[in-house]
């Protein structure tokens, strides 16, 4: 979350609790997986990783948002 | 995650909320042990509450939880008004259950298709025809010639099959000491192909052993038989078992379920058409045919085909009529075929039973339909009594699907419940019935293991019932509208008008159960009254066998054994029992020609009439010297027939042979009319003749089988049975060559001629108790709701002075005009419904004045002792306190 709000210059600045429903959506469609490990204080925390179909989704939806903001800055530039 | 997961987790929401909490907690740990501000990470986090359930929305099927929730409600409910949920469950369970066990009875008799492939291309070839006397009637009986010439012609339009009337025989897999009984059909030997069968041991019997008569001795075993009876040992394979004087031996066991052609008779022991020992008679028709008609024939034109060759066969027959009346020959030759859907098999038992169990189908269906509106009545009740947390709920928003959910779910609950409980009365229920139908002699069994068939049907139920009772008032409880129910109710009346209307129906169809039931009931009684003209307690009949035939010496020395017996107060002899078979021809008076009328003949030995305590009304019964031909004892209808009521005896008769035979019969006495073969029927003309039976030379003649009639001492009904087994032991231990092969009492016999009309009775008077019962419940809770409803009015009323008559009639006058308007139209309803059971009925009139008034002065009555509590209390109002609480 800080991640995001650091790169993005402070433009976007989400809760950082609403990261949870978002990942809870995207392992619901499969996108990542999860799994509770134990920490070195004992405590249990939840590991997210990606998964092939949610690599696949990904690359999808990158390439769509590069050719939509690429349409859209093209749209901008030469009006 | 899947579907599954999800419905999962909707049943560990408190350890999903907890997992959640674990999540968020690690991220802000984390965060705090990266050296960042706890409050501040708590701001940026944003409301925990909020992402919880976001994510808990995710995780979980919703529409589940929802249905949790209600369920759990529900539930609360149900137990919170404990007396009236239990009564509504027991009386749908009771309702529910004898649903489910005539549905039981009637699939499995009428509607389950054989297993055989395309069942629904399966026929029984039938005819419409009359009977030598000239009354119409079906036979589906066939000759084995006639089968063959019809088989012939039909060859590549559709494939006939021959199966026999299965048949109790007598046989053994040991010595003649172990004789025991079995159900044996004899079938074609291509039927199994024919069928798409494959036996489950050894081989089928096939075509190639079904060729020349008498010389196929190989039987298969059905499945049900060979467990029962063998423990499925593989070791059968090749045993031999006897019946009269075949060896046979077994070949192979047919496949699992199937259980010959005849639902309610598990067939034991298939064999080869060709061993039946009437194979190649023309003149005996044992057995059925079925025919599989291919997609593509023509039903009418083979149809015709068959009925030219039929006619050519009979005619052909009749030419040999030489001993019958012109009008008997053409009656005959009035023959019809038809082709009949045989999908279910064809048997008796369905012939019997169908129109039987279809009004126990409509009536269990119209006890339920009772049970249903009393539960309705119910619920609209103590949804009336949460008017107001409807309306709590609407106003902070609960959508109209919802709240008609959540009383839907209540509904299937009660009706889940219910169904639970019925499908274990159907359980019991269900066997029950059919043994009262059956009988050691005639066994009825039926495959009522419960297959997808019955469980569909259940929760076909159980969802209807659900919708029945539950949807009116789910369908009210969701449309209230909260300003008015918070103002203390909308129209009272509408509801208690719709109330009343359901009191209606449910006393029509009250009526129509009760109706119903008192006409079987009276048709039991008169059936059970009729005037045998013998007294049938303490007579047990012992029929015996003698394989090679014996001499009448023989039997009279068993039947001097049997004399001899403590409690055996007389013994005597006849061909059969009376009502166990029959045996007719044409009679000739004054040397006339043959009658049209047939006579009914029964050989019985000296002292028969006296066992059977049969009164002579004129002459004297058979004395030793009788035989037959020779002389004869008539009855009274025969005098009525052939004599002109005068007094026939020292008069000649004679008896006319099919092959025109003529037999002289010097009528030595008159006995009372009996009934011969069925004590439905109107009196038949009989004759009886002696048993001594002496050829053209006078020579006596061996008999093969005869009955022993004993009459024993006292009255005690249960004697006869209770000494059967002894005194079957002392026939064989008289070392005569002659054994019992089949022990009953009399009364036996005459029950069950009744059965069916005892089961319609007995089941109906406890339908209508039921529906009575349930009725008078519903009654009582209308009535109550109502006085409870209208008590502010009653209290004014009490306190501007009515007096107790005015409050009894403002409370029952329009429950009574109800209850007398559903009188008025289950008359109708009964009266138009009667004229499609009158087979059932004997003797009895639907539209007799008290088969109507008793049905209606009960329910009346009924009506009546369920007002009283309602009245009571109405009556017990006390103005004062009412408008005090005001």
């Amino acid at each position: 979350m800080m991640a995001i709000k650091e790169t993005s210059g402070e433009v976007l600045s989400p809760e950082e609790g609403s990261l949870y429903p978002a990942l809870h959506r995207m392992e619901e469609a499969g996108w990542i997986g999860a799994e509770w490990v134990v920490k070195e204080n004992g405590k249990r925390a939840r590991i997210y990783h990606l998964t092939a179909a949610g690599k696949k989704q990904l690359a999808m939806e990158e390439a769509r948002w590069t050719t939509v903001s690429l349409a859209i800055n093209r749209v901008l530039r030469e009006a | 995650m899947s579907v599954w997961t999800r419905v999962w987790n909707a049943f560990r929401g408190d350890r999903l909320n907890r997992e959640l909490n674990e999540e968020f907690e690690s991220h802000i740990e984390e965060a705090v042990a990266e050296g960042r501000d706890p409050e501040e990470v708590r701001q940026v986090f944003g409301s925990m509450l909020r992402q919880r359930e976001a994510s808990r929305r995710v995780r979980v099927a919703a529409w589940l939880d929802g249905l949790k929730a209600d369920v759990i409600f529900g539930w609360r409910q149900l137990r919170r008004n404990r007396v009236t949920s239990t009564a509504a469950i027991l009386s749908l369970a009771l309702a529910m259950g004898a649903c489910v066990s005539a549905f039981r009875l009637i699939d499995a008799l009428l509607w389950r298709p054989l297993p055989v492939t395309a069942p629904e291309r399966l026929f029984a070839l039938s005819r419409a025809e009359l009977t030598f006397e000239g009354k119409p009637t079906h036979f589906d009986g066939w000759a084995y010639p006639d089968f063959v010439l019809m088989r012939s012609a039909a060859k590549g339009q559709a494939e006939f099959v021959a199966v026999s009337y299965t048949d109790r025989m007598d046989l053994t897999y040991a010595s003649d000491e172990e004789m025991e009984k079995g159900l044996v059909q004899y079938v074609s030997g291509w039927m199994w192909e024919s069928f798409g069968l494959h036996p489950a041991l050894g081989r089928l019997f096939t075509q190639q052993d079904d060729r020349v008569p008498g010389a196929h001795p190989v039987a298969v075993l059905s499945y049900d038989y060979w467990s029962r009876r063998f423990a499925r040992d593989p070791k059968v394979i090749g045993q031999t078992l006897r019946i009269g004087n075949q060896l046979l031996e077994i070949v192979g066991v047919g496949p699992k379920g199937f259980t010959g052609t005849e639902p309610g008779t598990v067939t034991e022991i298939f064999l080869p058409t060709m061993m039946h020992r009437s194979v190649t008679r023309d003149d005996s028709t044992w057995h059925r045919i079925l025919v599989v008609i291919p997609p593509g024939t023509g039903m009418e034109p083979l149809r015709a085909k068959l009925d030219a060759i039929n006619m050519a066969f009979e005619g052909a027959r009749a030419k040999g009529f030489t001993g019958m009346s012109q009008q008997s020959i053409d009656n005959y030759l009035h023959q019809r075929v038809e082709f009949l859907p045989a999908s279910s098999g064809v048997s008796e038992l369905q012939e019997d039973y169908q129109q039987a169990l279809e009004w126990l189908g409509v009536l269990v269906v119209l006890v339920l339909l009772i049970a249903c509106l009393n539960v309705a009545n119910l619920m609209s009740v103590l949804a009336a009594a949460r008017a107001r947390e409807m309306a709590l709920r609407v106003s902070i928003g609960a959508g109209r699907w919802r709240l008609v959910q959540m009383v839907l779910v209540e509904s299937a609950m009660l009706s889940g419940l219910a169904g639970g409980l019925g499908a274990m009365f159907a359980w019991r229920a269900a066997p029950l019935v059919l043994s009262m139908i059956s009988s050691p002699d005639n066994p009825a069994r039926l495959i009522l293991s419960p297959d997808w068939r019955v469980l569909s049907f259940g929760v076909v139920l159980i969802v209807g019932v659900m919708l029945l009772f539950g949807m009116l008032p789910a369908l009210r409880a969701s449309a209230v509208k909260p300003v008015s129910a918070l103002k203390g109710g909308d129209d009272p009346h509408a509801r208690r008008r719709t109330m009343h209307g359901m009191i209606a129906v449910q006393v029509a169809f009250c009526f129509l159960v009760l109706f119903t039931a008192g006409l079987f009931v009276k048709t039991f009684q008169r059936l059970s009254h009729i005037p045998l003209g013998y007294s049938p307690q303490g007579l047990l009949l012992l029929e015996s066998v003698a394989p090679h035939g014996k001499l009448p010496q023989a039997w009279e020395q068993v039947a001097d054994v049997l004399r001899t017996k403590p409690g055996v107060e007389r013994v005597a002899e006849s061909g059969w029992p009376l009502m166990a078979s029959s045996s007719n021809n044409a009679v000739a008076v004054n040397g006339g020609p043959p009658s049209v009328d047939l006579v009914y003949f029964l050989p019985v030995s000296p002292g028969w009439f006296e066992t059977m305590r049969m009164r002579i009304m004129a002459g004297r019964e058979f004395l030793l010297g009788d035989v037959n031909p020779g002389a004869a004892v008539v009855n009274q209808t025969f005098v009525k027939r052939f004599f002109n009521g005068e007094n026939p005896v020292g008069r000649y008769f004679e008896e006319v042979g099919d092959d025109g035979l003529r037999q002289h019969f010097l009528v030595v006495g008159v006995a009372v009319d009996a009934p011969y073969r069925s004590v439905r029927e109107a009196q038949l003309p009989v004759a009886f003749v002696p048993l001594h039976e002496v050829d053209a030379k006078g020579v006596v003649q061996p008999e093969d089988s005869t009955t022993f009639l004993v009459r024993m001492a006292g009255n005690d009904p249960t004697a006869p049975m209770a000494r059967a087994g002894e005194l079957r032991k002392a026939v064989a231990a008289a070392g005569a060559g002659i054994r019992v092969s089949n022990a009953r009492a009399q009364q036996e016999l005459i029950d069950g001629q009744t059965v069916r009309e005892r089961l319609l009775a007995m089941l109906g008077v406890f339908f209508a108790s039921v529906a009575l019962l349930l009725a008078g419940i519903g009654l009582y809770g209308v009535l109550n709701y109502s006085v409870l409803q209208r008590r502010r009015e009653i209290g004014i009323r009490v306190a501007i002075g009515a007096r107790g008559g005015t409050i009894i009639r403002l409370v029952t006058r329009s429950v009574f005009s109800m209850v007398v308007a559903g009188l008025i139209a289950g008359v109708g309803l009964g009266l138009a419904s009667a004229r499609y059971m009158e087979s059932l009925f004997f003797q009895v009139k639907a539209s007799d004045a008290t088969m109507l008034a008793i049905p209606s002065a009960v329910i009346l009555a009924v009506a009546a002792v369920a007002t009283v509590p309602a009245v009571l209390r109405a009556l017990r109002i006390d103005p004062v306190e009412i408008l005090r609480a005001e």
